[in-house]
């Protein structure tokens, strides 16, 4: 942002206008290969060693298209509700940059190989249907480093750095109509778009889906116009916009910018625009004028691609169920809450869940333990979920144990950590750390004779009738007996005794 | 001058495979051929950009030592070959006779290369080309002309003038050449040699630096017409490494080579293309072209006139259609990962340097095109030019198709006129642009073509190329006439054309 950016209160911009959104979520697919040559794709190599001449743009060097990058983006258009085109061609989209090795990105122009479709979302239990414009495939181009600058943008930099291993990697470039009538909820919109488009990724398995390793980014376009003039504003489009967040952010920031502009009488400027995560701020980029030409015309070194209906319609068969759907579906079986359906969803425990509940556990049972032990060790370690070394039929088999009065949720977490520490099955780890519930009466029953004789002030309250004040009593048995006690019976023993 | 040297490839291959000579034997003989005539960019051909003695003769030495192992690894395994500079070449500069690639070794060989090179071909060096194939004269050349040398105050050609000119002077038996307007088939009617433009996607464009993908074809240079037969089958054929290549077999080149040789072309139907003679063609290779027409009758072929309306309109979508490809091949050479670098005073950007390096790099011609290239894609313009030479394009393919319902072949005259001085044309583009007339429709539609030495043209005794074309995938029958056309040629002439070819002076 600059020092003249007025910012206009969230609430009074919803009041005086319409926001339009328009999202560009640029995938890049997990093949093996890269999009035109034999070259690998694996994240984090030593810079210049994922190449060929091909991926480097060397004189004479030829491209081929890789059909898994094709049947990739084929399957994300259909899991998008779009056509998938009967014919279509590569095109060369034109301008120089030093990380581009031909200076042009071979990408689709007027001919995307999926178009027309939608996503329906989520927002806060109300469904606002995306529609997708198209799906196109393209090549990503290298990854420079601008040394000795402030920034870390090119701009007073001493000199850049450019890796070509990323130039390449295949991209799918997924581009919405432009979408109206979000008002207050536009920034939510836009993120549980980015969202659930990145959820319905993951269940195609088509890509890593990696916000933060860039394998997923999302350029947001905004414009206003004034509440129910039905037009579309000046647009800007903020770039690289890399976690769920910041896509929020990004578009409630603009939406208060372009408002700022607005109610100044002035006109907002078409330009790219830099997001900011640190401040959640844009500043701007270069202008993107009609000027902008990239020349685009059919790329004459490769061949039409002509996906045939018959192949289509396999890959249409291979779709994974819809998120969305799902989502509904494990919602009514498990019959979770929305409030407890959409913190499952939040913390990105869905899978899990899913799993434990499919390993034997209880919906409720199993949620409590990813949402809170288990999200507490994730975050204790600072790993995902998935990764806090329990598994979800580990998670189902304590529960069946806690199920059995085996064990009490207290122990439970002993067994979670004998389970980190590879101490063996949660039963093997109950045995060798002597973690059963004691359930013979008569250690119980000494345990309690010995709290009522420590203990003649409270006793004295119980046995006027204070029931309540018992909890001090089951508190001394389950100190005395290292918390291996069913609670409930010692609580029984303690009336009965005092009655 | 060694014997040796004037030896066809086809006949150096049954010397070497009855054990007459040997590779080294004849690999020397060509390299000091090159060293008596070459001369460089001032004097001699001047054919070559590069020569490489030494590693021909290590590869001449290898082929000696497996064809006496009995391992020959193709019928020319051992003939030696140039190959234009616009093909990659592993350990062997790669220019494409411009300045921005000056001293650029490329990491990998063109698939073309990759198969000369597996079936043991010494490769004698890289030939002379106007830059990246940007020309009718070689003078385009950023390294100085080649010259003719029938007469060497005459251009041979372009682009691939180099290729012809060592093929024509007796430097190399062989060479490959590329073709995207007439830059092999040109070179040869002005040298009197044979060049062959293949099937659009019939020969692999893997490691051709390309001028304009659509229309670019690697193709043999060659002194005969079964020599051109016998290196197509060699390099021809499906290359995953090029999408664009045909995944069909290459076919029986040589055989249809032999059997147009033995002169009986009864029941092919040949057609004479209106649109291709007529004013500004010189009388001279009018009259060459008529007399052969009248040998093919003699052989049996069957002759009508056939015409193609839309060829008139074929220079006119080249010139838009070509550089636009061009221009955008082009902006590779940005001084950023190899090539030249110009780097301009005080602290300049990357774009800064892009800038110097091109303009420092790249000719005028190559320039003018980028110009008319980037032109004609601009947004607004588009439609108004690629889009209409695309529909010309569509069109004279419909022509083709219409004529090869009625006859087998075309014919025309390959060039409207035999050589022209040196620096005649340099200042006037568009004259330069005629003398693709006759040519550049094969490329627009991707069907062959082959120009066949035709005799010497009364007025200035300067060679006339017969141009025939065939239709996409029917390159055999370029391979049967032409043979026909070459047989009757020599026999009404008392000898092959390039004997002779006047004393070659360095």
């Amino acid at each position: 942002m600059s020092a003249n950016d007025v910012l206009v209160d969230f609430d009074e911009v919803v009041a005086s206008y319409d926001p339009a959104l328009g999202l560009e979520v640029h995938v890049e697919l997990s093949t093996a290969t890269k999009m035109f040559c034999g070259c690998p794709t694996t994240f984090g190599g030593e810079p210049n060693t994922q190449v060929c001449p091909t991926c480097l743009g060397l004189p004479g060097a030829m491209p081929v298209v890789n059909g898994k990058a094709v049947e990739a983006a084929i399957r994300i258009g259909l899991a998008l509700n779009c056509e998938i085109a009967e014919w279509c061609r590569f095109a060369r989209k034109n301008y120089f940059y030093p990380d581009m090795p031909k200076n042009f990105q071979t990408s689709q122009y007027d001919e995307p190989i999926a178009f027309e479709g939608y996503l329906d979302v989520d927002v806060d239990g109300e469904t606002f249907r995306v529609d997708i414009e198209r799906a196109h495939m393209e090549e990503d181009t290298g990854k420079s480093t601008h040394v000795g600058g402030a920034t870390g943008r090119i701009h007073g930099a001493e000199y850049s750095l450019v890796d070509y291993n990323r130039a390449g990697i295949p991209l799918i470039e997924i581009v919405t109509k432009p979408i109206v009538g979000a008002g207050e909820k536009a920034p939510a919109v836009a993120r549980a778009y980015v969202a659930q488009l990145r959820d319905l990724i993951v269940a195609l398995g088509v890509s890593d889906a990696r916000m933060d390793q860039g394998s997923i980014r999302a350029d947001v376009n905004l414009s206003l116009a004034p509440k129910g003039s039905g037009v579309l504003g000046t647009r800007t489009e903020t770039k690289n916009v890399n976690s769920l967040r910041s896509v929020e952010r990004a578009v409630r920031f603009e939406m208060s910018r372009h408002a700022g502009v607005l109610n100044a009488g002035e006109k907002v400027f078409q330009e790219t625009r830099h997001f900011h995560e640190a401040d959640g701020t844009t500043s701007s980029g270069r202008a993107k004028s009609d000027a902008e030409d990239y020349r685009y015309f059919p790329e004459p070194d490769l061949v039409p691609v002509a996906p045939s209906r018959e192949w289509v319609e396999e890959l249409r068969a291979t779709l994974p169920e819809n998120p969305a759907q799902k989502r509904a579906r494990l919602q009514a079986e498990w019959g979770y809450s929305d409030l407890e359906m959409r913190d499952t969803v939040g913390a990105g425990a869905l899978e899990l869940v899913e799993a434990t509940v499919a390993a034997g556990a209880a919906p409720q049972a199993a949620r409590k333990w990813w949402l809170s032990e288990m999200a507490r060790r994730a975050n204790d370690a600072g790993v995902e979920l998935s990764s806090v070394g329990v598994s979800p039929a580990q998670v189902a088999e304590v529960q069946r144990l806690v199920d059995a009065k085996t064990i009490n949720d207290k122990l439970a977490r002993q067994v979670f950590d004998g389970l980190v520490a590879g101490e063996g099955t949660p039963e093997e780890i109950v045995a060798a750390r002597g973690l059963a519930v004691v359930s013979d009466d008569g250690a119980l029953s000494a345990a309690v004779d010995k709290a009522i004789a420590d203990n003649p002030d409270v006793a004295e309250k119980i046995r006027g009738g204070k029931v309540a004040a018992a909890g001090a009593l089951i508190g001394a048995v389950m100190k005395e007996m290292r918390g291996q006690a069913d609670a409930g019976r010692v609580r029984e023993l303690i009336i009965e005794k005092l009655s | 001058m060694s014997e040796l040297i004037r030896k066809s490839a086809a006949e150096l291959a049954d010397a070497l495979a009855a054990g007459e000579t040997t590779s080294v034997a004849l690999t020397q003989a060509h390299l000091d051929r090159i060293a008596a005539v070459d001369g460089d960019a001032d004097a001699g051909v001047h054919a070559f950009l590069h020569v490489d003695a030494d590693g021909a003769l290590a590869q001449a030495a290898a082929s000696d030592e497996r064809r006496s192992a009995g391992n020959a690894l193709h019928p020319l395994d051992g003939v030696p070959i140039a190959v234009k500079d616009v093909l990659t070449t592993t350990g062997l500069p790669t220019t494409c006779g411009s300045k921005i690639l000056e001293g650029w070794v490329p990491p990998y060989d063109a698939t073309v290369v990759r198969r000369i090179k597996d079936a043991g071909l010494p490769i004698l060096g890289k030939t002379n080309m106007d830059e990246f194939a940007m020309g009718s004269s070689t003078e385009h050349s950023a390294y100085g002309p080649t010259r003719n040398p029938w007469d060497q105050t005459r251009i041979p050609g372009g682009s691939g003038g180099g290729s012809a000119a060592a093929v024509a002077a007796f430097e190399a038996p062989l060479a490959l050449g590329t073709d995207t307007g007439g830059s092999i088939r040109q070179p040869g009617a002005v040298t009197g040699t044979v060049g062959v433009k293949p099937t659009y996607g019939g020969i692999s464009r893997y490691g051709l630096v390309a001028m304009a993908n659509s229309l670019d074809q690697v193709g043999p240079v060659t002194r005969t017409v079964l020599d051109s037969a016998l290196l197509h089958e060699l390099i021809g054929g499906h290359d995953p490494l090029d999408s664009t290549s045909v995944d069909a077999p290459v076919g029986d080149l040589v055989g249809a080579a032999r059997q147009g040789a033995a002169g009986d072309l009864s029941g092919v139907r040949v057609g004479v293309v209106t649109e291709l003679s007529g004013e500004g063609w010189q009388p001279g290779v009018m009259a060459r072209f008529s007399e052969t027409v009248e040998l093919l009758t003699k052989a049996g072929a069957e002759v009508v006139e056939v015409s193609c309306p839309n060829f008139v309109h074929a220079l006119a979508a080249y010139y838009l259609l070509m550089p636009a490809e061009a221009s955008s091949n082009l902006a590779k050479f940005d001084a950023m990962r190899y090539g030249l670098r110009v780097t301009p005073e005080g602290s300049p950007s990357a774009e800064d340097v892009m800038k110097a390096t091109r303009d420092a790099g790249f000719g005028d011609e190559v320039k003018r095109r980028i110009i008319i290239g980037t032109y004609a894609l601009s947004s607004g313009y588009y439609d108004a030019y690629y889009g209409q030479a695309q529909k010309v394009r569509t069109l004279i393919s419909r022509d083709f198709a219409a004529a090869y319902d009625k006859v087998d072949v075309l014919v025309s005259p390959t060039a409207p006129t035999t050589a022209f001085p040196l620096g005649e044309k340099l200042d006037d583009p568009l004259a330069m642009y005629l003398n693709d007339l006759a040519t550049i429709p094969a490329n627009l539609a991707g069907v062959p073509g082959i120009s066949v030495p035709a005799g010497l043209a009364e007025e200035d005794g300067l060679p006339v190329g017969f141009q025939i074309l065939a239709p996409a995938l029917a390159d055999d029958r370029l391979y049967r006439v032409g043979a026909a056309v070459e047989a009757a040629v020599t026999s009404a002439q008392g000898g092959p054309l390039l004997d002779r070819l006047p004393e070659v002076l360095a």
